[in-house]
């Protein structure tokens, strides 16, 4: 039943992520994201990362995606004009260049980890259903991971300040 | 187990991310591509986090924190960008041409 419900969201995740590098007008290419953005919610369940899930339902098919539809309009870019694909030798070269770039990352998918850095089956959803989903995150991230997770504020705030003075008409 | 499963899609999305990049030329579309490489990543992430520890999961939430941050400075300078030359079309942006 997993298994088929994974090639259901994961075919249509691939899907609309086709889509949307092929659909001319900027808002159908930022739809058919926020499907596969969805869908990659959907697999995330699947793979046992429910908090992960929820977060990439809030913070990309929600805030994220809303900011570039909210940019697309500001700029008026909705309606379709002449296409902006690259020519037949610009196409080539992005073909060629996309199947070359899979077979490596298919080939590297056969390097297994190492046995030894693996945990025994089971580990990992035996600690979420011991501590809850979410403590089972919280705690490498509160006490591991604490200074990375400070520092990540002071990110957000520079990113808001030069967000501000990048899109400022006049300081 | 999904593993396997799940890094071919995470290679496939990542794929198709990098050709979006090299096949448009509107600067908020290949905006959108580099988004679907970041989740690409993410979805290995996850996907080995459940056989290497939680520690990947964390890393998910750092890599979409660094997207969000990402994502306002790089709609701002798109914006900035539409205001001082009036297209997002990369052919007529080619100050660094050589």
């Amino acid at each position: 039943m997993r298994t088929i419900l994974f090639w259901i969201f994961s075919g249509v995740a691939v899907v609309s992520a086709l889509l949307c590098i092929t659909r001319r007008s900027p808002v159908a290419s930022a739809l058919w994201l926020v499907t596969t953005l969805f869908h990659l919610a959907a697999l995330y369940v699947l793979l046992d990362a429910h908090f992960i899930a929820a977060v990439q339902v809030l913070v990309y098919a929600g805030a994220i995606m809303v900011l570039f539809l909210f940019v697309i309009m500001l700029l008026n870019l909705g309606r379709t004009g002449p296409g902006d694909m690259k020519g037949a030798w610009g196409r080539v070269v992005a073909g060629v260049a996309g199947f070359v770039l899979l077979g490596e990352l298919l080939a590297f998918r056969l390097a297994a980890p190492p046995g030894r850095l693996r945990l025994p089956a089971g580990a990992v959803e035996h600690a979420a259903e011991e501590q809850g989903a979410v403590t089972a995150i919280a705690r490498p991230l509160f006490e591991a991971y604490l200074v990375p997770f400070e520092i990540t504020s002071v990110m957000l705030l520079a990113a808001i300040v030069g967000a501000v003075v990048l899109a400022k008409r006049k300081l | 187990m999904l593993l396997g499963p799940a890094l071919a899609v995470s290679a496939i999305l990542f794929s198709l991310g990098v050709v979006g990049v090299l096949l448009r030329r509107n600067a908020i579309i290949i905006f959108m591509c580099v988004e679907l490489m970041l989740n690409a990543v993410n979805l290995t992430f996850v996907a080995l986090s459940q056989q290497l520890g939680l520690d990947g999961q964390v890393f998910v939430f750092f890599v979409m924190t660094v997207a969000a941050a990402e994502a306002a400075v790089g709609l701002a300078i798109i914006i900035a960008l539409y205001r001082h030359r009036d297209t997002l079309n990369l052919q007529h942006i080619n100050l660094l041409r050589g």
